[in-house]
């Protein structure tokens, strides 16, 4: 059985139908991409499947568990964890803290817990550092060292993405959602992270949704590419399988040429 | 291309031509010269600068109402001397006549709206509208020398102290500092008469007392002298070291520096356990009073500060304290008095505030800023009506309260004057501020933090925003209501109108001006929001007024607060160049390494390179 089904789900804004009765699914230790126009619905269906949003038709299975109706940090708990495409980091706090708030789900301390100071909660906080720091080294010397100890605000661009991808990481998840990872990332640091994302694959496990625009990045890392417009799945398959279908490239380039007219 | 490369390089660094320096902006000085005029006339008009005048800082020469008058002109000349921030890629901006040509402005703004207050109060009768434009004020502000020469001499003085604000920019930092901190003390301690006074009696130093203090209050021109000399030397020598200080202690081991806080913290207990049996009662009053507000700092910083759950209606909590303890103990409760001890009643203390925490929690679950303001200043409200209302005078005894509250004790040692109490209030404020310190830095502490932060992604990355909106509501609940039990066995009555908005509002400021989420903060806020006024209490009709302005000149200056809770607002680029010297480093290291085992040789005998 996949690790995520989607099925048959609709959103509704107002007017709007940002999803469209859409089915969709990922196997265990996969890499999909999904790509689509400006305002297909990417964000909408991540939204949905964590729990932002609920949907208005249809269900979301993850792992045996049914989403609809759960909280999101319950299904964090389940083992989902995302990025955001407006980076979204808790910028007054530290970087390694950042990553920390990351472990709150897998770890159990309570105020009385903390006040007193017991051993067990002694052992859980260092633990939830070292699992901080893991997840941060994965990008390198980037987030630790002096890092650690800065407030989020002070990262580059591309380190604040870097930051909540590990962020997501520390959650323990089987499944990572990343939004547009590498946008508004150079050249070099694109490369880079396109790498790190099958490496996150094949080192550290994860199943992998990705929303992307950047072509070169989609080709580096899907297995599986699906394709939405206006809600709906309009094609899926490889990479090259997608790139030639016909429908996508009325989709990209209709609109283009709407635009440009 | 090879050859190229080298040449270019120069270029570039030729290309580093910084541009001129932005200077200082003299039409805004002007403005805050007009600015600075309306202050001084706003606090001539509003009767401060004559109700001040009735004490003296330096005995002869400076009332507090001059001081105040006369800091307007100083200060905005000061700040309206700085020079424009540097920015990258631009020179450093030189400091010069233009600084103090803006002080100059400001003291002219000063003089002129002063003198035109002056002309028109001494010819048109002002006193019908502005009740606190009297002859008397109008004496003040001509120095007792008529309207004439005494005008005079007041454009002089406040052109010259805005002068002097000016110029006080072109002074090198290290001894400007100096100045400020010795004009700072001096003041201070002119203030605090009652307090260092006592002090002195206290140690048994009297004489120092006399020597320092003139009959009429008022440091004497000795005590101003040496109380500038001492602190400007302080500021000169002591604190430029500081710095080298921390980073010697920085690199201690942990233990060391464990071991060094450790003992920190107890000469600081001490001293401060000390402190009500130096001062005496009337001092100590005040120092009870300090230390229940501070209490109640420190529980609404864990709601406000940590969680970021604005509460408007914390003054609640300190009502269920208090109400709970005076039911459960005092023999005069109307309905019920089963007249336990004060520990007894603490564990029900305990649960009601923590009922009343999911009480005002629940229903704003689902609010952020503003909602939750409003909905919990209505809480707050709610609770002080209802106890005065008839339908629970039957429980609480309406607006008669409860009275006869036993005091406080432990085995035969009982807790009666002011000098007594101070110690159970100690001993919970160190409770509230151990609780606030192992939670800061803990999993529930990050967690209200990240809600803080942003709640729909907090919620995101697994956190559960009800369960920890509660939590935090019940300790801020519970820690409250320490501060209002306390209260009501200090007191040994509780009534209702001893919760108004107003202790809310107290709290609520004092952590904003002493610094959001700070721990030390919220103790200086509690000290000089608290403690000041109650020293100053014959001003106590400015109080309000002193909060809103200090208030806006916190919120425009130093959103912070005065101790933020982490000091990380430095230089953004100097920290990049320290993450890049670091990756260097390591850079440097890795590659010895890799050499190292390239050549075969064992790794890591750095005496060789
Ligand atoms: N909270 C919301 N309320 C109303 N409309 C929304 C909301 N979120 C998304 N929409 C609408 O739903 C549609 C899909 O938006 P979505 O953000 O999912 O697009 P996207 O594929 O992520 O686009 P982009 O590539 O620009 O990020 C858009 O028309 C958008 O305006
Ligand atoms: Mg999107």
């Amino acid at each position: 059985m996949a690790l995520l089904e989607v099925r048959n789900v609709s959103k509704d804004f107002g007017g709007l139908r940002a999803i469209d009765h859409l089915d969709f699914h990922v196997e265990e230790g996969e890499i999909v991409s999904v790509i689509g126009p400006n305002g297909a619905g990417k964000t909408t269906l991540f939204n949905l499947i964590t729990g932002l949003f609920q949907p208005d038709d249809g269900e979301i299975i993850f792992d045996g568990h049914n989403l609809v109706g759960l909280r999101p940090d319950q299904i964090t708990k389940l083992g989902i964890a995302r990025t955001f495409q407006t980076v979204r980091l808790f910028f007054n706090m530290s970087v390694l803290e950042n990553a920390m708030v990351g472990q709150h789900c897998r770890t159990r301390s309570g105020v009385i817990d903390t006040i007193l100071s017991l051993p067990r909660q002694r052992q859980e906080e260092e633990r939830i550092r070292q699992k901080a720091i893991e997840a941060l080294s994965f990008f390198g010397t980037r987030l630790v060292g002096f890092r650690l100890h800065q407030p989020a605000f002070v990262l580059s661009y591309a380190n604040r993405r870097r930051l909540e991808i590990a962020r997501a990481m520390a959650t323990e998840a089987k499944l990572l959602l990343l939004d547009e990872p590498t946008a508004g990332m150079n050249p070099r640091e694109t490369l880079e992270l396109t790498e790190l994302i099958g490496r996150l694959r094949d080192e550290k496990g994860f199943t992998i949704v990705v929303i992307e625009h950047d072509m070169r990045v989609v080709k580096g890392v899907s297995d599986r590419v699906v394709v939405l417009d206006y809600g709906r799945k309009i094609a899926e398959g490889t990479y090259d399988e997608v790139a030639h279908n016909e429908r996508v490239l009325e989709a990209y380039l209709g609109r283009k040429a709407v635009r440009s007219a | 291309m090879a050859e190229i490369a080298p040449v270019r390089k120069v270029a570039v660094v030729e290309e580093e031509i910084k541009l001129k320096a932005e200077e200082v902006d003299l039409q805004r000085a002007a403005k805050l010269g007009g600015v600075a005029g309306l202050v001084a006339v706003f606090v001539s008009a509003n009767g401060m600068v004559q109700a001040f005048a009735e004490r003296a800082i330096i005995s002869p020469i400076l009332s507090m109402g001059y001081a105040l008058l006369f800091l307007v002109p100083l200060v905005i000349g000061y700040l309206a001397a700085k020079e424009p921030p540097v920015r990258e890629g631009f020179e450093a901006p030189k400091k010069g006549p233009r600084n103090v040509v803006a002080g100059l402005l400001v003291g002219v703004g000063t003089a002129v709206g002063l003198a035109l207050f002056v002309l028109v109060a001494s010819v048109v009768n002002l006193r019908p509208v502005f009740l606190n434009v009297s002859p008397e004020l109008l004496e003040l502000l001509t120095f007792g020398q008529g309207v004439g020469p005494g005008l005079a001499l007041l454009v002089v003085a406040c052109v010259v102290l805005g002068t002097v604000g000016g110029l006080m920019r072109l002074v090198p930092d290290r001894l400007r500092n100096a100045l400020w901190g010795g004009l700072a003390w001096t003041l201070l301690i002119g203030l605090l008469e009652v307090v260092v006074a006592q002090l002195f009696r206290g140690l048994g130093l009297g004489f120092l007392e006399d020597i320092f203090y003139a009959p009429l209050g008022g440091l004497t021109l000795t005590g101003a002298l040496v109380v500038f000399v001492l602190a400007f030397l302080y500021y000169y020598t002591v604190v430029p070291r500081v710095d080298a200080w921390r980073a010697n202690y920085a690199q201690l081991p942990a233990e060391r520096q464990r071991s060094f806080r450790l003992g920190a913290l107890v000469a600081v207990v001490v001293i401060v356990g000390l402190l009500p049996q130096v001062l005496g009662p009337f001092v100590s009053e005040v120092l009870d009073l300090v230390g229940i507000f501070l209490l109640m700092g420190l529980g609404l910083n864990i709601v406000v500060g940590f969680a970021g759950l604005l509460d408007l209606g914390y003054v609640a909590f300190f009502a269920v304290g208090a109400y709970t303890t005076a039911v459960l103990t005092s023999p005069a409760s109307p309905r019920w008095s089963p007249e336990l001890s004060f520990w007894l009643a603490l564990p029900f203390v305990i649960l009601a505030a923590a009922l009343a925490g999911i009480v005002v929690g629940t229903p704003v679950l689902r609010m952020r800023g503003d909602y939750l303001a409003i909905v919990t200043l209505g809480f707050g409200e709610i609770a002080r009506l209802l106890l005065l209302s008839d339908w629970l005078r039957p429980y609480f005894g309406g607006a008669q309260g409860i009275l006869k509250i036993p005091n406080l004790s432990i085995g035969p040692i009982v807790f009666r004057t002011p000098v007594d109490m101070f110690y159970p209030i100690l001993g919970f404020c160190l409770v509230a501020a151990y609780i606030s310190w192992k939670l800061k830095d803990s999993r529930i502490g990050r967690a209200w933090m990240a809600m803080r932060e942003d709640e729909q992604v907090a919620e995101a990355m697994g956190v559960n925003i009800v369960e920890l909106k509660l939590k935090a509501f019940i300790v801020g609940a519970i820690i409250a209501s320490f501060g209002g039990a306390l209260f009501a066995v200090k007191i040994g009555s509780v009534f209702p109108h001893s919760f108004s908005l107003l202790v809310s509002i107290t709290v609520l400021v004092l952590i904003i001006v002493g610094g959001m989420g700070s721990i030390p903060g919220v103790v200086v806020g509690a000290l000089a929001l608290v403690g000041l006024p109650e020293l100053l209490r014959e001003f106590q009709e400015y109080r309000l007024l002193a909060y809103g302005v200090l208030l806006i000149l916190m919120m425009l200056y130093r959103p912070e607060g005065i101790v933020p809770s982490k000091q990380w607002m430095r230089e953004l680029h100097e920290e990049e160049l320290m993450q890049d010297a670091w990756l260097k480093m390591e850079e440097e290291r890795r590659r010895q390494a890799e050499a190292q085992a390239a050549e075969g040789k064992p790794a890591g005998q750095p005496g060789e390179a």
